[in-house]
């Protein structure tokens, strides 16, 4: 609770700071301390020291596995902010109101942390996917943010009205939202009876939108373009904490449902996961450049993250989702961070990089391993947590082999940068570049290291 | 302790060997660290008890996997291979220049940490996790400081064992559901409750992944590429100790835990080795590249393990372990030939040498002794490592090991041919102002040679060193 009411208040104070002072740098401050607030009083409400107590009649109901996954969001959108924060300024002129949206946005991550009831879930997306469209096209003098943005908006308002009809009928087939009181729809289904077609139908168009939301095939379409018209320090956000929120939704709404499914579920879950995969590694590999590449590269990690769908009710596959959404985020972030500082985003505009900017190079070079799953990266045991739990949950080989088969193109198109920042002769033009910006970087990555050794120093958290 | 030791010491000098700058403090940092490396790894394993070779911590206690280290026999004599020949390639190549010296020689030494890794873990985790580490450093060493085709040549053989590997993880995980006490142990594994006929397929990805790190024949495509075009160093280490990281892994994990399904597709394997073998035979008489040459050689001496190992038997297992370490070395010296002709004459083409034993006689005495060994002349380390291989092979099927003896045949045929194309006939143009070889690559070159022959004279403390693995792996048989 504390984190949905502190996150939406502090979008508030950051509307006002624009009111008060046109220093963006102090803005930039303000946010930055915003989310370590925002952090401690979601630790706080982890650690039962202090709460809101607002009765919601179960619409909302905080767990220790949500307030986790909130922790693990606001710390990337911490990291996120010390390393983009002041490439946010540079997007345009209304700099306060960008960071109120992105507080806007950690408010629908909370939501989508701790609903209970398809309306929650609803509400969440909405308070989510808004912001998002906003800041998509907050380039307004480029045309490419500006298509993004109208295309992002329209494919998400089809998709929310996809999910709402989809919530309609479950509605119409049950009388309740599902989920209240943690009983899920099971209870109106017997294992023997054919659950109603109204139902079914339901649960179907709900898993049509969710997979728009996480940009999971075949509804991916938008991705690339939204990815690549946005402004990058966005993309950054949009692909790893957003995307996480969505994973995170989509596994705990369906925690509950699949059984209505019966075994047609996993025939779907299995067609999401091998198109998912197939058409963001596929494509990723011709892409010349690195942004787009990472809109592909992320509808890949997608597909990963798709398998702790197969497993949603089991321990490794929760922990599995924390796990990868933290990998990724960092990974991304730091990855966009570096990009975001060159003038040229082709996989040419990195040549060189390492004789120029080895710090840079050091560190992307450490977010693409980590993003490709070579051990020693968080990259690796996030891949492991979620193939592990999707095999222990009774999901077939092939499906597991093709999964990793499909990984090992990914290291292809994640090394191509690789290549060009180490082997390859040039000389790519940079931003200015802080000594702060730099020791941030080599933190971030010392970070996917050690959460690539001991992942545990994280997952313990989530019990004691 | 011992275990943890070597694998500290080499990780510790290669993170501080990133901030040299100087080629000369580099490669004497370097150099220092193996020396060191190696006077621990001998002491260890022979001058201290049991109890410390073993080593064990917690890691991931929730997921059954632990920080378990051990040195048995066959670990031993690849560790000792292993840590001899960092010091043998770094001194024989010390001549050698390289832009940013200090990254070329800390990833030589993360290398390093990568193959004791392999060769001491007993828990399949962390075995997965040594595996990957000693093959990026690689990767980083060929792709950086290669040749001209590097960039491409490297990253085939990048993707290529990455899918391997990749493949043995899925069967990592698959054993690792069907332990009793889902634990990644070494013990645990060996003690599945996996039927003869579910072990096929993990056999299978287990298999895949060591036989792509071999290469036994069809999957050996990356290699001769690679040992081409990666510094001589790196080839050094490649065919000299990496590629033994597949034999290992064989012995180690796929025969104790798949022992049906190797049984069962024995045969299959064993005749795809010794196709290799000749395939790999017959190039090599047609290369006129002397590292394209050694390359094929090594591919077809490698099928030979492999089809031992396949071929089951005391004998046989015997004979890989001890031929592991010889052909290890015997390898590194002849790379460090090539290296020496290449970097005094400029080009490593056959047809443009010739007459180089009237230039450099100790060169021409020392490439003799090593081609002997190449092919296995009785009174060199290779000859009783190959006689107990064939032996192996005779007693599985004596067609098979008529088969494969032709390749014994072909590898004399191109050896004799490379001596007698680089050292006699006619002086060329080039080999004109040949000079004597170096005195790094010399000493080093006759340190190898009297182990060459003194492992050929008195090769018992090899099967010492392995008897005792090998009795093991045959009681869980």
């Amino acid at each position: 609770m504390n984190a949905i009411i502190v996150s939406a208040l502090l979008g508030v104070v950051m509307m006002f700071s624009g009111i008060f002072t046109t220093n963006k740098t102090i803005i930039k401050n303000i946010a930055t301390a915003g989310v370590l607030f925002l952090l401690a009083a979601n630790l706080m409400e982890m650690n039962n020291l202090f709460s809101f107590d607002i009765n919601t009649h179960d619409l909302i109901v905080t767990q220790r596995y949500g307030l986790f996954f909130n922790c693990i969001a606001y710390g990337a959108t911490f990291i996120y902010l010390l390393l983009s924060g002041s490439d946010i300024t540079e997007v345009g002129v209304n700099v306060a109101e960008y960071f109120a949206l992105i507080f806007f946005v950690l408010c629908g991550v909370a939501i989508l942390s701790s609903f209970n009831g398809l309306l929650m879930l609803f509400i969440g997306v909405e308070i989510l996917s808004i912001p998002l469209y906003i800041l998509t096209g907050s380039d307004k003098r480029n045309l490419k943010s500006n298509e993004a943005s109208l295309k992002y908006f329209l494919m998400g308002s089809f998709s929310t009205g996809i999910m709402l009809m989809g919530i309609a009928l479950m509605y119409g087939a049950t009388g309740n939202f599902g989920m209240v009181h943690g009983a899920g729809l099971r209870g109106v289904v017997t294992a023997s009876q054919q659950p109603p077609y109204l139902l079914v139908a339901g649960v179907i168009l709900l898993f049509a939108s969710m997979s728009f939301k996480v940009s999971a095939a075949p509804f991916h379409f938008w991705t690339p373009d939204v990815y690549d018209g946005a402004p990058s320090v966005f993309t950054s956000f949009m692909s790893t904490i957003v995307k996480a929120a969505g994973m995170l939704a989509f596994i705990r709404v369906f925690e509950n449902q699949y059984t209505i499914l019966g075994p047609t579920w996993h025939i779907i879950v299995d067609f999401a996961i091998v198109s998912t995969l197939l058409i963001g590694n596929i494509t990723a590999v011709f892409q010349q450049s690195v942004k787009r590449m990472l809109s592909y590269s992320s509808i890949a990690q997608a597909g990963f993250m798709l398998f702790a769908l197969y497993a949603s009710n089991t321990e490794i596959a929760k922990e599995g989702i924390l796990l990868y959404a933290a990998a990724y985020s960092l990974a991304t972030i730091s990855i966009f961070a570096v990009l975001i500082k060159l003038h040229d985003y082709t996989l040419d505009g990195f040549n060189g990089l390492a004789k120029k900017e080895p710090v840079l190079a050091f560190a992307a070079t450490v977010s693409l391993l980590s993003l490709s799953g070579i051990p020693l990266t968080a990259g690796f045991f996030a891949k492991y947590y979620v193939l592990a739990g999707a095999l222990q949950a009774g999901g077939a080989l092939w499906l597991i082999i093709v999964a990793v088969l499909l990984a090992a193109v990914s290291v292809y198109y994640y090394f191509r940068v690789i290549q060009a920042m180490y082997f390859k002769e040039g000389d790519p033009q940079t931003l200015p570049i802080t000594g702060g910006f730099k020791a941030a970087l080599i933190a971030v990555a010392a970070l996917i290291v050690l959460l690539g050794i001991w992942p545990s120093l994280l997952l313990s958290w989530l019990y004691f | 302790m011992i275990p943890v030791l070597l694998l500290f010491i080499p990780l510790v000098a290669g993170i501080l060997g990133f901030f040299i700058k100087d080629q000369k403090a580099a490669s004497n940092w370097a150099i220092v660290a193996s020396v060191i490396t190696l006077l621990t790894a001998v002491i260890g394993i022979y001058a201290m008890p049991a109890s410390m070779h073993q080593f064990e911590a917690s890691w991931l206690p929730s997921i059954g996997a632990s920080f378990s280290v051990a040195l048995d026999g066959m670990s031993k004599m690849l560790v000792l291979l292993t840590a001899i020949s960092m010091p043998l390639i770094l001194i024989a190549t010390r001549n050698n220049n390289y832009s940013n010296p200090g990254a070329f020689y800390a990833l030589m030494s993360l290398a390093q940490v990568g193959l004791i890794g392999v060769f001491v873990s007993m828990d399949a985790l962390l075995f997965y996790f040594f595996w990957e580490l000693a093959l990026i450093p690689v990767y980083f060493l060929s792709s950086i400081w290669g040749g001209e085709k590097r960039i491409a040549v490297t990253f085939k053989f990048f993707i290529y064992t990455f899918i391997g590997s990749l493949l043995m993880l899925v069967g990592i995980l698959f054993v690792y559901l069907h332990t009793k006490d889902h634990s990644f142990a070494w013990s645990s594994f060996t003690n599945t409750d996996l039927t003869s006929g579910e072990e096929a397929l993990p056999f299978f990805l287990f298999f895949i992944a060591f036989a792509i790190k071999m290469p036994i024949f069809p999957l050996h495509t990356w290699q001769p590429d690679a040992y081409e075009q990666a510094p001589t160093a790196t080839t050094m280490v490649l065919s000299g100790v990496m590629v033994k990281m597949g034999l290992f892994a064989v012995i180690r994990w796929v025969l104790p835990l798949f022992p049906f399904a190797a049984h069962q597709f024995a045969m299959p394997i064993i005749i795809l080795s010794v196709v290799g073998m000749i395939y790999a035979s017959l190039i090599a008489i047609k290369q006129d590249d002397i590292k394209r040459l050694i390359a094929y050689s090594s591919i077809a001496h490698i099928g030979l393990m492999a089809a031992a190992i396949f071929a089951g038997g005391t004998l046989g297992l015997q004979g890989v372990q001890v031929q592991m370490f010889n052909h290890g070395i015997n390898v590194i010296g002849l790379w460090i030939l090539a290296n020496a002709i290449e970097s005094t004459l400029g080009t490593r083409k056959l047809s443009e040498l010739g007459g180089l034993a009237t230039k450099a006689p100790t060169m021409a005495i020392l490439f003799v002794v090593l081609a002997f060994a190449n092919i296995a002349l009785p009174l060199t380390n290779a000859f009783i490592g190959e006689f107990l291989l064939f032996n192996g092979l005779f007693q599985y099927n004596i067609w098979i090991a008529a088969a494969a003896g032709v390749s014994i045949i072909l590898g004399a045929i191109y050896t004799l041919q490379m001596v007698q194309k680089v050292l006699f006939g006619e002086v060329s143009a080039i080999t004109e102002n040949a000079t004597e070889i170096n005195a790094y690559s010399k000493w080093v070159l006759i340190v190898i040679v009297i182990a060459v022959i003194a492992l050929g004279v008195y090769p018992q403390p090899l099967i010492d060193l392995t008897k005792d693995s090998v009795n093991a792996l045959l009681v869980i048989k």
